[in-house]
């Protein structure tokens, strides 16, 4: 299995805290990971580096087939690359609709100028209308996203995700503020979406990772403590001690 | 159409807008009525072009949140470069003129000696200083009113948006461009007559023998011509995927970053784009009101234009009209010596001197009791209609 995504050795400092201690990580192509880890492990600045937001001090990150260096990229040329993210509090644009939501996701060409020719079309409409199927928001394409619910909140960002056609979805907390039924329709998606992406999700609910049926990369203090099936790194003494304490 | 649909306040806005130009000069002495006096025409058209600003602040502020406290910058600047025209060109049509009496023609070094005296004798000079190069093409310098308040904006808009500066500190920041150049204006030599400024700007060069009632007519058609145009364009690129992306930089920039937007790129069109707005808004504006200094682009009037906006109520375009037309129309009646004194027994309230306090407790009300603006408060009466 080719590699997608592979950091390595990346370090970052707040203030001579460190949040990320030599952290390595690998990824595949079509491949479902979930990243777990008790509060403070790093796992939001794992993320917010592979993204773009915060530049590590060490270490590098590699993408693609071509071995592009992420980390001289601005976060929007990460995202044009293809790397979708959801984030934990469900992040849309509540002052516009559904439908513009979904527009403003839809993989198109993002430059200014380009945007500003662009016209609603045929294929866009039937886009938007088969994405917002897909996250049962069918019949609320014209309201306004602020009016949501917070589970609608959080099938619209996903939405937005699925939009953007990413190679890598990086997805925190999918399942938060969802009941029974919609944890499983996440679930489903997740995994089917698995099958030709890279899926990583960040997750403290046990029973949904367990669900994901996946590799299991745990964090700690920053860096990888233990990695692989849900049962192995449940069954380590390092993430039994971390987890239950000392 | 689909886009006049969701944007009903543009029909309403250009009839409006049609209406009053139609009935100003009607009864305007220009148009052969008696009751609006030419001033008041002036003062009309300059209210104008002043709510066009106020489009341009709306556009970069209440869409795109970035409140710039230098759009007014951009106005003077765009007013000083049609102003170096109507100066240079009428002066040269003077001394021509007076030439005539004299034997021999002059030569093209004593023509450009006797403008530069008639122009720059005030700040003791005689030279014409190199950027009024142009001054006497009318064309050039019609391209450098879009042109150099343009470029302006580009180059402080890529600095500022390209080191992430947002919010007050940006603000702060385009306050600081603007006192900048206002004081530099302020120098004598700095090759715009210091703070004399740029005077005699309603004599329109070739057009002598119009009549100002007229003259003031047709700058009040142009302005309600660019107003309307304006408003159109701003509605119709709001109405786009385009004013969707901007209306998310205001509401959350980071999120639109992870969607694969280059929000800097966007901030830096929308700046220009609306400065530019800004400086044609100048240029119609300036020769109405006969001059331009330094003093118009002191910070002060950014901040009004903003107060205008806030008050009308940002991020609905005919917000920034009424807040513009309403506050600067009460500001002239105000401090035009109009308004009747109020006494009070004890104390008489001379609005000369009370205008101010009156319009700041205008803005607080404003704030406290109808945050969405003036126009807020139109929206509520139509909602109101709607569900009847």
């Amino acid at each position: 299995m080719s590699t997608l995504l592979e950091v390595s050795g990346v370090t970052v400092t707040f203030d001579g805290f460190r949040a990320i201690n030599n952290l390595s990580f690998q990824i595949g192509k079509a491949e479902m990971r979930a990243v777990i880890g008790p509060n403070g492990a790093g796992k939001t600045t794992f993320m917010d580096i592979i993204t773009g937001k915060t530049k590590p001090d060490e270490g590098r990150i590699l993408w693609g087939d071509r071995s592009e260096n992420l980390l001289k990229m601005t976060e929007a040329q990460i995202a044009n690359a293809g790397v979708g993210r959801k984030f934990q509090r469900p992040t849309v644009f509540e002052a516009q609709t559904v439908t513009e939501n979904l527009r403003m996701a839809l993989k198109r060409p993002r430059s200014p100028f380009s945007v500003l020719r662009h016209r609603p079309d045929a294929q866009e409409k039937a886009d938007i209308e088969a994405l917002a199927e897909e996250i049962g928001l069918k019949d609320h394409l014209e309201k306004q996203s602020g009016y949501l619910s917070h589970g609608q909140k959080q099938w619209l960002e996903i939405g937005m995700l699925l939009a953007q056609d990413p190679q890598l979805l990086l997805v925190d907390e999918p399942a938060a503020g969802m009941t029974a039924p919609e944890r499983e329709h996440t679930t489903d998606l997740l995994v089917r979406t698995a099958k030709t992406r890279a899926v990583v999700v960040v997750e403290h609910d046990m029973e949904f990772v367990r669900r994901l049926n996946c590799k299991v990369t745990v964090l700690h203090e920053g860096s990888v403590l233990a990695e692989g099936s849900l049962d192995h790194v449940t069954s380590n003494q390092d993430v039994i001690d971390v987890y239950l304490g000392r | 159409m689909d886009f006049i649909k969701r944007t009903p306040s543009l029909p309403a806005v250009l009839f409006l807008l049609f209406l009053f130009t139609l009935i100003v000069s009607v009864f305007s002495t220009g148009g052969g009525g008696d009751l609006i006096s030419t001033s008041m025409v002036k003062t009309l058209g300059k209210t104008l072009c002043l709510c066009l600003a106020a489009i341009a602040l709306d556009l970069v502020w209440g869409y795109c949140g970035i409140l710039s406290l230098g759009h007014m910058a951009f106005f003077a600047l765009g007013g000083y470069l049609i102003g170096m025209w109507l100066m240079f060109e009428r002066t040269k049509n003077i001394v021509m003129e007076a030439a005539t009496s004299q034997p021999l023609p002059l030569t093209p070094q004593e023509l450009s000696d006797a403008i530069g005296n008639q122009i720059f004798g005030v700040v003791g000079g005689s030279d014409i200083p190199a950027i009024w190069f142009f001054a006497d093409s009318l064309v050039v310098q019609l391209i450098l009113v879009v042109a150099v308040p343009g470029l302006l904006a580009l180059v402080f808009g890529w600095l500022a948006f390209r080191s992430r500066v947002t919010g007050v500190y940006l603000s702060i920041l385009t306050q600081a461009m603007t006192l900048a150049l206002s004081l530099y204006l302020f120098q004598n030599d700095s090759g715009l007559r210091g703070n004399n400024g740029l005077s005699g700007l309603q004599n329109i060069p070739g057009l002598g023998h119009v009549p100002q009632s007229i003259l003031s007519l047709w700058f009040l058609w142009a302005s309600a011509l660019a107003l309307g145009l304006g408003y159109l364009l701003a509605s119709r690129i709001m109405d786009l995927k385009f004013g969707s992306v901007i209306r998310g930089i205001r509401d959350d920039e980071a999120r639109l970053r992870f969607l694969g937007y280059e929000v800097e790129h966007y901030k830096l069109l929308v700046f220009t784009l609306t400065a530019v707005m800004a400086a044609i808004a100048g240029a119609l504006y300036y020769p109405q009101a006969g001059i331009v200094n330094p003093a118009e682009m002191a910070p002060i009037a950014s901040i009004y234009l903003a107060v205008w906006v806030a008050i009308g109520g940002r991020g609905r375009l005919y917000g920034a009209v009424i807040g513009a037309a309403a506050v600067s129309l009460a500001s002239t009646w105000f401090t035009g010596g109009q308004a009747p004194d109020l006494p009070l027994g004890f104390y008489t309230i001379q609005w000369v001197d009370w205008w101010q306090v009156l319009l700041g407790l205008g803005f607080v009300l404003v704030t406290l009791f109808a945050p969405q603006g003036l126009a807020g408060l139109v929206d509520g009466i139509f909602r109101k209609g709607d569900s009847k």
